[in-house]
């Protein structure tokens, strides 16, 4: 491969190295008391799934994320591979850092926008679906490359008008409920809403595989189940209200480790 | 001063009900037909969307909103079904072949002798009058609603019957925990 796109991945390193400074004025206010992934609400045996890669069924998403890493695609005929190298190393904290800000459209984008956009631009591929097989296969991949690191994502100034209509989004109650997201995971964490343990919505395992869905999802789904559960109109896969919740909950959660391929109920 | 419901709404499309992820996972068979819609279609399409005006004295509503005493058998039934009144998911009560309460909000043993009928009625119909930060639902209300699903939009999440079916059964609830 020509050297121009490591030497712009170069780029990208520097222009991330130097948003850090960034961070720490942006701490979020609401922070929980003790932050508890959704991971400490589970049952032991849920944990085990979880903690056991070849029981843990979101393996097999991350071996076909792996899989499609290296495979020809789009009329570039190129693959992942051909321009990121060794996932392990190039990918390697890029989820935990995840929505980024994505200049070139003014806004920030997901983990899986940013897939596609090397789809489309860097392959010549058409943009695979929200919550394709193949989509959620790529993100789980690209997510274990950084299991166990911290959250780092919101280091971005540029980030922050769009955290902030996150925590509004968040915030603001909806649905013929008539429930914020907050009512339940910062006022009621720890409660029971009929079977389920409210966790604290942190976003640490995604995409994960949900017990109850029998397949690996994207945080967009979980999302979406919630705002039907309270009976409010999901926005569809894809929206910028998805990301910009995402942005708010992810730098929310900075500093808790990612769990991808996580387990969940 | 007399409060009404909001005014009515042109009928809405009555589509099905998406499927409430939080009462599923509670094991209960998916509902095909909305509880609402049902409703709806008894009440008749030309007056499905109105809601019956109130009066509020105090903290409670003191008449019916149907001008007749509900029935507390179809009452309770209406409490356990999580598709209904959805009360399990977050309060607890006497309903020992209920696997799955919750407990996000007070159990409803007692609730009979610390409330009258009307302060009942007020309390199902809209808490936000008596508290504006509650989580209790609005279940007569549409008012300051925001993004209300497809399916349920313009539709209160029981009619006047049901509210007042869960009334008496709720007065009967006299036992204290
Ligand atoms: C009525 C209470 C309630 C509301 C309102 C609610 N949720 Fe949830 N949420 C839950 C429950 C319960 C679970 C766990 C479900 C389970 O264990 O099956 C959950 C799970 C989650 C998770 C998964 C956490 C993990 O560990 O993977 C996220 C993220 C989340 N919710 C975000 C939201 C957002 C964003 C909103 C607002 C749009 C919201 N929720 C609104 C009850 C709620
Ligand atoms: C032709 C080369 C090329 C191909 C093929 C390619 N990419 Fe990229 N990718 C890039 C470049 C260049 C960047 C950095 C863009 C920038 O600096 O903004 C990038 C960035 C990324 C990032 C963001 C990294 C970060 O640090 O934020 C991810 C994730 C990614 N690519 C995934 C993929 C996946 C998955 C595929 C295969 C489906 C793929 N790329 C195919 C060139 C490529």
């Amino acid at each position: 491969m020509s050297g121009l796109p490591n030497r712009k991945l170069r780029n990208a390193g520097i222009a991330g190295a130097l948003g850090l400074g960034a961070a720490l004025a942006l701490a979020p206010e609401a922070l929980p008391q003790e932050r508890r992934s959704g991971f400490e609400f589970m049952s032991r045996e849920s944990q085990v799934l979880q903690q056991d890669d070849t029981s843990n069924p979101g393996m097999l998403w991350v071996a076909e994320g792996e899989a499609l890493w290296s495979a020809r695609t789009g009329a570039s005929g190129r693959t992942c591979a051909d321009c990121h190298g060794d996932a392990a190393v190039s990918m390697k904290g890029v989820a935990a850092r995840y929505p980024v800000y994505f200049a070139e459209q003014s806004r920030p984008i997901d983990l899986q926008g940013r897939i596609n956009i090397c789809r489309e631009v860097n392959q010549n591929a058409t943009p695979l679906p929200y919550e394709s097989r193949e989509l959620l296969a790529l993100a789980a991949f690209i997510g274990k490359q950084s299991r166990g690191m911290p959250i780092t994502a919101g280091d971005d100034q540029r980030l922050e008008p769009f955290r902030a209509l996150g925590q509004e989004l968040y915030e603001r109650r909806q649905g013929q409920l008539n429930f914020s997201c907050a009512n339940c995971h910062d006022d009621h964490w720890g409660r029971k809403l009929a079977s389920s343990v409210i966790p604290q919505s942190h976003p640490t395992g995604y995409p994960l595989y949900r017990l109850e869905w029998q397949s690996v999802g994207s945080l967009q789904r979980r999302f979406r189940n919630c705002m039907v559960g309270v009976r409010a109109e999901p926005y569809p896969f894809g929206s910028p209200e998805y990301v910009n919740l995402e942005l708010f909950l992810m730098t929310r959660a900075r500093g808790m480790p990612l769990e991808t391929p996580a387990i969940r109920p | 001063m007399p409060k009404r419901g909001s005014r009515p709404s042109p009928p809405k499309s009555s589509g099905r009900a998406s499927s409430a992820s939080f009462a599923r996972r509670a094991g209960v068979l998916p509902v095909v037909v909305a509880a609402l819609t049902l409703a709806a279609a008894v009440a008749g399409p030309a007056h499905a969307q109105e809601l019956r005006p109130f009066t509020i004295v105090g903290d409670a509503i003191p008449e019916p909103l149907t001008g007749i005493k509900g029935d507390a058998a179809r009452g309770r039934a209406i409490v356990v079904d999580r598709r209904k009144g959805l009360c399990l998911l977050c309060h607890s009560g006497p309903f020992p072949e209920q696997r799955f309460q919750g407990d996000l909000a007070p159990d409803l043993r007692g609730v009979g002798s610390r409330w009258s009928e009307g302060q009942l009625r007020l309390r199902l119909v809209d808490s936000r009058r008596l508290n504006p930060a509650t989580i209790m639902p609005p279940y007569y209300s549409r008012e300051g609603l925001i993004r209300v699903g497809r399916a349920w939009q313009g539709k209160p999440v029981l009619s006047a019957e049901q509210i007042e079916d869960v009334v008496a059964f709720l007065a009967t609830l006299t036992e204290a925990p």
